[in-house]
């Protein structure tokens, strides 16, 4: 909960009109993400924490509830995928 | 329609509905220190006169964009040769473009590579033709390569940049799999591709001198992947991508994951292509010197000649893979059938399927050394337009 996610050196991640998403670019690739993976990713920043993050995304989204646990899973395997780091 | 950007004047037709081009591949020269008797440029780049100017790229680059491009190579030739790379990284990275610097390592500098970081540049691949001096030199035609690229590689993650190194596999370097591994390793770079080699351009003309036999690629690809393991277990960030031969393969690839779908290559002297190699194709490619990128991208017959699967004869037309894989590459049913709307000759529903066999066994008894390759140079390039 404490942890901080960044996005790694060389990924970027950007809203692209043409495809109407968020995209995490990276050497030679790119993911277009769905609507909640881009809700997410947009509150990664380097500064806030795991538990702040959920917070945000909890007062944005109120009608869908607790999001701890989607929201916890997720960002593990954005760092599975070592999209991110969590320090 | 999904059409993007519909406020355009004159919005040219999209009769197939295509997508943006969500890469562009900016081939900035055809010009390079070294001689790969793989490399896929046209037999005969020496025969291009007028590359680019700097202000038609920054169009390109503008207009790619403005379609949806996120995604932007710098290729070539060997692109540092151009003088305005500095200002081209500098405008991409300014229109949003992932940049991505695709060289051999020769004309780079340790100030070259911040200067590059500076502009924006997002990432740097390095090629490389071996794991030792000897062969690495002898492949690429010159006998400082190797020392340059392993400084440039230090100086690449030095700087912070992720770093992919690329390989090209073929019959003389393919028992070297392990030592390429552990010099990647060695050389902490994120990505690896270990790209056996692809049969056109230059490579088409040395596919008998370049074609691994398949007990040499099955043992390669063992090597990989017991490798892959090991990285795994010591939880390496290192990732292998070993792109295997269709050659022995009995469909097609889904050639650039089909034709005009998201792939815009801009070649040196300005010619709008839908892959690299298309060139060689007998079709008439417009350029952007001439056209919109937009109205070539949508509206030109080039671009549009393969799209959607009309134009395909049998045994693609009544196939029920069609749309997995668009009936393989129009380059190698090409160059290896003489017609581009044939079957890729990969497939084994081909009635051309016997010229993969016969370059199978081929390889199987390949004995010739380095020596009987034709180098990429602009002396042999010359032969190839004059006869």
């Amino acid at each position: 909960m404490h942890q901080v996610p960044r996005f790694r050196r060389g990924f970027r991640f950007q809203w692209e009109p043409a495809q109407e998403s968020y995209v995490l670019l990276y050497p030679e690739g790119m993911v277009k993400l769905n609507g909640s993976a881009g809700a997410i990713l947009n509150e990664v920043d380097g500064q806030r924490s795991v538990g702040d993050i959920i917070a945000s995304l909890e007062q944005q989204f109120p009608e869908a509830g607790s999001l701890g646990k989607d929201v916890g899973d997720f960002l593990q395997d954005a760092q599975h995928h070592h999209w991110i780091e969590l320090s | 329609m999904t059409y993007p950007n519909p406020s355009t004047e004159n919005t040219p037709a999209n009769p197939h509905d295509a997508g943006p081009p969500l890469w562009l591949l900016a081939e900035l020269t055809y010009r390079c220190p070294l001689q790969c008797p793989y490399c896929s440029n046209p037999l005969d780049f020496a025969q291009t006169e007028r590359e680019l100017t700097t202000e038609e790229w920054v169009s390109v680059l503008r207009q790619g964009r403005k379609m949806g491009a996120a995604q932007l190579g710098f290729s070539g030739g060997e692109p540092l040769v151009r003088q305005d790379l500095p200002e081209l990284i500098a405008e991409a990275r300014n229109l949003g473009y992932y940049t991505n610097l695709i060289t051999s390592g020769l004309g780079l500098t340790e100030t070259k590579v911040d200067a590059f970081a500076e502009a924006g540049l997002d990432h740097i691949q390095v090629s490389f033709q071996a794991s030792d001096p000897e062969l690495n030199n002898a492949v690429a035609g010159s006998r400082k390569a190797f020392d340059q690229k392993l400084a440039m590689a230090r100086a690449v993650k030095e700087a912070g940049y992720p770093m992919v190194l690329n390989f090209v596999i073929h019959r003389h370097n393919i028992h070297q799999m392990n030592d390429i591994m552990t010099l990647c390793e060695r050389l902490e770079a994120d990505y690896v591709e270990l790209a056996t080699c692809q049969y056109y351009g230059w490579a088409f003309e040395n596919r008998e001198g370049l074609m691994p036999s398949k007990a040499q690629l099955v043992q390669a690809e063992h090597e990989v992947n017991e490798y892959r393991k090991r990285l795994q277990d010591s939880g390496s960030a290192m990732k292998l991508i070993f792109v295997t031969p269709d050659y022995y393969e009995e469909r097609p690839k889904a050639c650039m994951n089909g034709w005009g779908n998201l792939f815009l290559t801009v070649a040196p002297d300005g010619t709008a292509l839908p892959c690299h190699s298309a060139r060689l194709l007998p079709i008439d490619f417009p350029n952007v010197r001439d056209m919109e990128l937009q109205r070539i991208w949508y509206d030109s017959p080039g671009f549009n000649h393969y799209r959607g699967d009309s134009w395909m004869p049998e045994p693609c037309r009544s196939c029920d893979e069609k749309e997995k894989d668009f009936g393989g590459c129009r380059c190698q049913a090409y160059l290896l059938t003489g017609n581009a709307d044939n079957a890729d000759p990969v497939c084994s529903k081909s009635e051309y399927h016997d010229r993969i066999l016969a370059a199978r066994r081929a390889a199987d008894h390949a004995t010739a050394g380095l020596t009987g390759l034709v180098y990429r140079n602009a002396d042999n390039s010359r032969l190839f337009f004059r006869s």
